[in-house]
């Protein structure tokens, strides 16, 4: 369909209640589904006649079920003949008992007619307009005069509809300042101020927007967007929410803003980075965006269950990024208002259970990243072990795992076997990980294996085990999970002496030869724990004729080891399972884990699917999802970049472009941009943020008036400038960059600014909140130590989420806490007393001069003389109880304690108050 | 207040968003640390119409409660091993359910034949009113006849967010405002120094539809809910640093808003009239908001009734603020007490384990609460309501077909137990009726919407005439539904 037909929506508004804008009040119109009919069907009868429930046989949900025989072995809808319809009888009829809706209001007389209308013209179904992909639009010519792009005449129109103006364009210093924090987050410093007001070439602006595009604290802003999606955090979630290493992955957020990194390739590289062919350490590190699920590391729980939560979250939260879709509706039965049905949840499910993770205490699979020391070290350890003989062979082209996985061979590192399940990871070696599982340990095989082992001459096995009764077996098999047996044996009951593992299992193997993928299996043969449980620390493939190692060469393999296990910054990646090993995906019966039923292949929705071919796997997945033929992925894409513009999306509902969700305010615009973002700007973010900056629309003043507060009260037809209140990043980083204190480098670990005493509630650790020394205490936001349980409490107040799950929106709010943030925290304070220095320094003896210049570091603008005024009479009354105003130095007095400030300068109480100025905490 | 300050205030109060701005636009800038508004200074005629619109449009009565204590157990707690006695679901423990039970109903997600689970807890009849209630709460059962049960209470959400959501918004999707901001857009707060809505939370999670069961919705963000902490400082940043007097503090925010009434002036944002209002309160709060949340000068026998720890973060130290917050003339007082999500999947969630702590942790508080309003004759104009989002099945939960250690119960929407106590409630009845197994309400159901009119009713606001015009057409806290229970009314 397309949305030319919509007819003067914008004045039924007003009129319609309930029912969408999309209803057409003409009477002459042939009725389209869309516009009339879908709106009551899913306000009064798909509460009983949609996914959750089928009375009577009769569901409106698909098509093909709406037409098909109900219960009373009848269609409920007869095309042409409205008085055949069961349909149009049972919302008419007499008696109570029959009439439609059971408990619910009447249809009223007009709804009626318009769906006997419906079914007399055909009855004509039509797919709901998020699932047909954008058609080409004309340009509309209306707003010739005012246009700058192709966004303006579809946004005039509409404010022509309603009889509105647009405003006019912003002052330049307004602009200015909100352009900035736009595409930046961080507010023009008082020299850019001075060169863009100077600046009169006609392209001035355009120059400027170009120059914050190519800034790279541009990707610092975006990524704190994006990182609401991702649901980073620096824990694991749940009771313990212990750290979690995964701040190289909002790096990479960073630097993929920063060099506008397509958003298809930047949606491939973090849903399937890991499976495109030889991927490099960046496209790995894009995988953490799913490994961002949290990690239930409390005792006794079972890894399956929060493994299985984790790609339920991976599932929905993909639909919600990217297509807008609550998926979550269908995990327990067919989505009750989309066409979507119970099968698909777990088809798509199907893409993510093959990823290796698995709920373990320490993340695996993960990507080592070397300390620089360590990673000489290494280089020197691998140079040595070349030198003493030609028995090893180490590709030093390699990345340094496999070097050390080399140097070490042939001892094979438990800790870096190439798959495995329902066994977990010490530091030093393989746990069977009954004593988890003990719920269900039947069915359960506890199994590891290493790729391409070389088997010639392989005489025998040693294991260093630990195992606390006879209960437990290995099995060691070649090339399958079922394939050939080459050896199995008991493990018998030892001890742990003074700290040290047990000792060796000696495993004779059968011959072979070549190289084969090794499968380990941990056999419980009385299905008891703890008895039955085993670890084990090493490995050692002992061949035929194998020289004795050198000990030097011990020696250096045993710090190898140690580097390995012990000195590496590991990141959680994604990883596929190999072939043999993944996962059998089946049907939860409603939506129940420990309830599988039908098996099921990788599948998407059929509604969202274009032609036939299913994608094969999570790779080909994230290609769908970013393939032109996919309905969603651009629009709804644009419109969380348009949201963050202007305050809303053209759809208001971020996260919910179904049937149910908010119709669009301009949907030809909306489709025009998702096109121009795939065709003409090849997924480009920078280029889309450039044309939606530079649009007339954009550039308006913020300023209302009566008329436009009557007509258009939230701005959704913008018919003035956006204005609205900043993020909780941006109000800290803005205060940090006016006054002088921001630490602007970009990337690395999260750091802790000083936090209240009390406000960390750990259980089960350690851990403490250590607040950063020096400058690094005066870091952007995004850098702040994210503690799902306990989240950075000025963050909180200013409406960041807890980041648990994914957040498409945060609900802007307006709180006296907000107040006593910005008037109280030390942090706002230690910035007040920054910008009274530079004030100080800027205005000299002049009081008037160093507030004037405070003003306008802080709000880009020149104050006026009332509110010089104002802010002068606050000097004097804090002078005046501020002893020896002009005699006493002003520093900043950085006090031992982080969250202790005292205010001993008159300016600092003028700066507080700058800081907290609406215009100031407000983009405009 | 003097009744024509108070006529004053209540009109403001009373008016939609569009008439308040029309009748402020006047008088900005002159005011500094005003009404909740910040614009006190509507001319005598404003005022006439305001007792004219009081005591004219009829659509106000006189409300039987100033206030309302809400006490939230979230997860859902199971009625039947509290208030919902069924002998005849004890004699079907473990069996089969019959097929005559099951006749004609619809399960939300039990399929075929499920066991039935007896009650997880002795039942006895307590009181004059003969009310059945558990050995689970041996304080609380001493109140038998202070309070009236809702023992049909249904909804139409069986996932925790959404019945939440529906419970407090009466819409189970995102964006609605909450009741307590209904009630503080209705009436405003009673205390100029105090937030009108505070929501306290124990259990050491929020609910799970997070602070949107608190929020503002489409009404402006002044009426929403403001968390308040019963550890450490009760509200972040409540205390100015060293060296920032009061006064001083009171001339700053003085000059922030004169400011901001001015940017007002020229770009009209309502948003800017309530950072006014917000920074005003701000500065209120930092004197009274410690003094109310301070519990540790409360008498030892207070303490004891309670069972509070001063310093402690717990539902005991809430119920006490909340009694504190009630006497200074907070309007409504929300607490989320988390942890009844007795599925049994794990023993924090088993109805023989995490379910009887979570009942020890209430038991004592709730019922010191009542005992402490009605000495203080708070019980008259205060109105207690307890309960949980949904109820929970008569089945024993059973995830995967095998016996699982702990007993539990799954979402159940057709039936819970709601009670409500004090202004203007009868007390020592029970309202409505479920089926011999207490799985769905059978007489005089109570649905969510109806609870949610009658609460309103009692504070004297007609539910189908509180309304907010937004997005073309009227909104209201009940949607097009809700019904004044009156049979509960005394």
């Amino acid at each position: 369909m397309s949305f030319r037909n919509i007819l003067l929506p914008v004045l039924v508004i007003g009129l319609i209640g309930s029912l969408s804008f999309w209803q057409c009040r003409s009477t002459s119109a042939t009725i389209s589904y869309n516009q009339h009919i879908r709106p009551i069907f899913n306000a009064k009868c798909l509460a009983c006649h949609g996914g959750v429930r089928k009375s009577g046989g009769f569901s409106l949900l698909f098509e093909e079920e709406a037409f098909a025989a109900t219960e009373s072995g009848k269609a409920a809808i007869v095309p042409g003949q409205h008085g055949k319809s069961e349909l149009f009888r049972r919302l008419t009829h007499q008696d109570p008992e029959l009439r439609m809706p059971l408990d619910g209001q009447h249809l009223t007389e007009e709804e009626i007619d318009l769906i006997a209308r419906w079914i007399d013209e055909g009855a004509k179904w039509e797919e709901h307009w998020a699932y047909i992909p954008p058609q080409p639009i004309a340009i509309p010519q209306s707003g010739a005069d005012w246009k700058k792009n192709d966004i303006d005449p579809f946004v005039f129109r509409k404010l022509q509809a309603l009889e509105l103006e647009p405003a006019p364009e912003a002052d330049r210093s307004a602009l200015l300042r909100r352009v900035s924090l736009d595409l930046t987050g961080l507010p023009p410093t008082p020299e850019a101020v001075d060169a863009f007001l100077t600046d009169d070439s006609p392209d001035a602006y355009e120059k400027l927007v170009d120059s914050l595009l190519a800034s790279p604290h541009f990707g610092e802003h975006w990524a704190a967007m994006w990182l609401d999606l991702a649901r980073y955090a620096d824990s694991k979630g749940y009771e313990k929410d212990p750290y979690r290493n995964i701040w190289r992955y909002r790096d990479w957020v960073i630097g993929a803003f920063n060099r506008d990194l397509p958003f298809d390739e930047f949606t491939i590289e973090q849903l399937a980075g890991d499976m495109l062919p030889d991927p490099d350490r960046d496209q790995l590190i894009a995988t953490a965006f799913h490994r961002n699920t949290m990690t239930n590391t409390e005792g006794g729980t079972d890894d399956e269950e929060f493994r299985v939560a984790a790609v339920i979250d991976r599932l929905n939260t993909t639909y919600e990024v990217w297509q807008a879709t609550t998926m979550s509706c269908v995990q327990c039965h067919s989505h009750p208002y989309d066409p979507i049905r119970h099968e698909a949840f777990y088809e798509s499910y199907d893409y993510f259970n093959q990823s290796q993770d698995g709920d373990l205490d320490n993340e695996m699979p993960r990507l080592a990243t070397f300390p620089r020391v360590e990673a000489e070290r290494v280089r020197e350890i691998i140079g040595f072990i070349q030198d003493l003989g030609p028995s090893q062979t180490i590709d030093t082209s390699a990345d340094l795992e496999t070097q050390i996985r080399q140097a070490l061979f042939p001892e094979l590192l438990p800790t870096q076997a190439d798959d495995f399940e329902n066994v977990s990871f010490n530091n030093n070696g393989v746990v069977s990980n009954w004593i988890y599982n003990l719920k269900s340990i039947a069915g359960k095989r506890f199994r590891f294996m290493f790729e391409q082992v070389d088997l010639d001459q392989l005489e025998q096995i040693r294991f260093r085990y630990q195992s606390q009764g006879n209960d437990a077996w290995i099995e060691l098999r070649i090339d399958e999970p079922e394939g050939r047996l080459l050896a199995k044996q008991q493990f018998t009951a030892n001890a742990n002496v003074n700290g040290e593992w047990g000792g060796d299992l000696l495993v004779p193997v059968e011959a072979g030869s070549g190289k084969h993928d090794l499968y380990f299996e941990i056999i419980n043969t009385t299905n008891k724990a703890p008895d039955g449980m085993v670890r084990i620390s090493e490995i050692e493939l002992q061949y035929a004729e194998a020289a004795v190692a050198d000990p030097q060469l011990q020696a250096y393999r045993k710090e190898l080891r140690e580097i390995q296990t012990q000195r590496v910054d590991y990141t959680p990646v994604m990883k596929p399972k190999v072939t043999a090993m993944e996962r059998q995906t089946k049907l939860f019966d409603r939506g129940n884990w420990m309830v599988q039923t039908t098996p099921l292949e990788g599948g998407v929705p059929r509604v969202m699917l274009q032609g036939e071919e299913m994608p094969a796997n999570r790779l080909a997945f994230a290609r769908w999802l970013v393939s032109e033929d996919n309905p969603l992925t651009a629009r709804v894409i644009v419109n969380r970049f348009w949201a963050r513009i202007f305050g809303r999306g053209l759809i208001e509902t971020l996260e919910d472009f179904g049937t149910q969700s908010d119709p669009p305010t301009h949907p030809e615009l909306l489709d025009h941009l998702a096109l121009r973002f795939m065709q003409e700007h090849g997924w480009s973010v920078k280029s889309l943020l450039r044309e939606i900056v530079t649009s007339a629309t954009y550039r308006q003043s913020s300023k209302a008036n009566a008329q436009k507060l009557e007509l258009d009260p939230d701005n959704r037809w913008l018919s003035r400038g956006p204005r609205f209140r900043l993020t909780a990043e941006q109000i800290r980083d803005q205060a940090l960059a006016v006054s002088g204190l921001l630490n602007d480098s970009i990337g690395g670990r999260s750091v802790m600014p000083p936090q209240p005493e009390g406000v960390w509630q750990i259980v089960y650790s350690g851990e403490q909140w250590r607040t950063s020394s020096d400058s690094m205490r005066h870091r952007r936001g995004l850098y702040t130590y994210w503690k799902r349980t306990t989240p950075y409490p000025s963050m909180i107040a200013f409406d960041s989420p807890s980041r648990e799950f994914c957040v498409s929106r945060r609900i802007r709010t307006n709180t006296p806490l907000q107040a006593l943030v910005t008037l109280n925290d030390p942090a706002f304070l230690e910035a007040a007393q920054a910008l009274a220095q530079r004030m100080r320094e800027a205005g000299g003896q002049d009081l008037e001069a160093a507030i004037r210049a405070g003003y306008k570091r802080a709000l880009g603008q020149e104050a006026d003389a009332e509110t010089v005024a104002i802010l002068r009479d606050l000097h004097l009354r804090a002078q005046s109880e501020m002893d020896g105003p002009t005699a006493r130095a002003r520093t900043i007095a950085f006090t031992e304690d982080p969250n202790e400030i005292e205010l001993t300068d008159p300016m600092a109480v003028v700066a507080n108050a700058i800081l907290n100025l609406d215009g100031f905490l407000t983009k405009q | 207040m003097k009744i024509y300050e108070e006529a004053k205030h209540q009109y403001y109060q009373y008016h939609t968003r569009r008439h308040f701005l029309k009748s402020c636009t006047t008088g900005l800038g002159a005011i500094a640390l005003g009404s909740l508004f910040g614009c006190n200074t509507g001319s005598a005629n404003d005022v006439e119409k305001a007792i004219q619109t009081m005591t004219g449009a009829g659509a106000h009565f006189a409300p039987r409660a100033k206030r309302v204590i809400y006490l939230h157990m979230a997860g859902a707690p199971s009625q039947l091993e509290l208030f919902d006695y069924k002998p005849t679901l004890n004699q079907l423990n473990g069996k089969p359910c019959p097929p005559s039970l099951l006749e004609g109903k619809r399960f939300a997600f039990i399929s075929g034949v499920p066991d039935m689970l007896g009650h997880q807890a002795e039942f006895q009849q307590h009181g004059e009113s003969g009310a059945w209630i558990s050995d689970r709460l041996p304080h609380f059962s001493t109140m038998a006849d202070e309070v009236c049960f809702l023992k049909a209470m249904h909804t139409d959400e069986f996932n925790h967010a959404p019945a939440q959501l529906l419970l407090y918004s009466g819409s189970p999707r995102l964006g609605r405002p909450s009741m307590g901001s209904w009630v503080t857009y209705g009436l405003g707060s009673m205390n100029d120094n105090l937030p009108g809505y505070v929501v306290m939370v124990s259990g050491g999670k929020t609910p799970s539809a997070g602070k949107s069961v608190w929020g503002s919705g489409f009404l402006p963000s002044v009426y929403q809910g403001v968390q308040c902490r019963s550890e450490g400082d009760p509200v972040l940043y409540v205390s100015d640093p060293k060296g920032m007097s009061r006064d001083l503090r009171k001339q700053s925010i003085d000059a922030i808003n004169r400011i901001n009434r001015k940017e007002y002036e020229e770009f009209q944002d309502p948003e800017i009239l309530t950072r006014v209002s917000q920074y005003e309160m701000a500065f209120k709060m930092q004197l009274s908001v410690p003094e109310a949340m301070d519990i540790s000068k409360e008498p030892e026998y207070i303490h004891e009734l309670y069972g509070t720890e001063p310093g402690r973060s717990s539902f005991a130290n809430n119920c006490l603020l909340a009694r504190r917050l009630a006497e200074r003339g907070v309007r409504f007082i929300q607490l989320f007490q988390w942890g009844w999500d007795s599925h049994g999947a794990g023993k924090n969630e088993a109805l023989n384990l995490g379910f009887k702590e979570r009942c020890k942790e209430v038991d004592q508080p709730m019922t010191a609460l009542l005992k402490d309003l009605k000495q203080r004759g708070l019980l008259e104009d205060t109105l207690v309501v307890w309960g949980g989002e949904f109820g929970r099945t008569p089945m024993q939960e059973n995830r995967n077909g095998v016996a699982v250690p702990f007993s539990g119960r799954d979402h159940q929407t057709e039936a819970f137990t709601v009670w409500m106590a004090g202004g203007g409630i009868k007390s020592g009845i029970s309202f409505g009726e479920t089926d011999e197994i207490g799985y769905a309400g059978i007489k005089d159901r109570v649905h969510v919407h109806d609870l949610q009119a009658t609460i309103l009713h009692n504070l004297g606001l007609n539910h189908e005439k509180l309304t907010y015009h937004f997005q073309g057409r009227d909104f209201r806290l009940t949607d097009q539904f809700g019904r004044v229970v009156k049979e509960i009314l005394a």
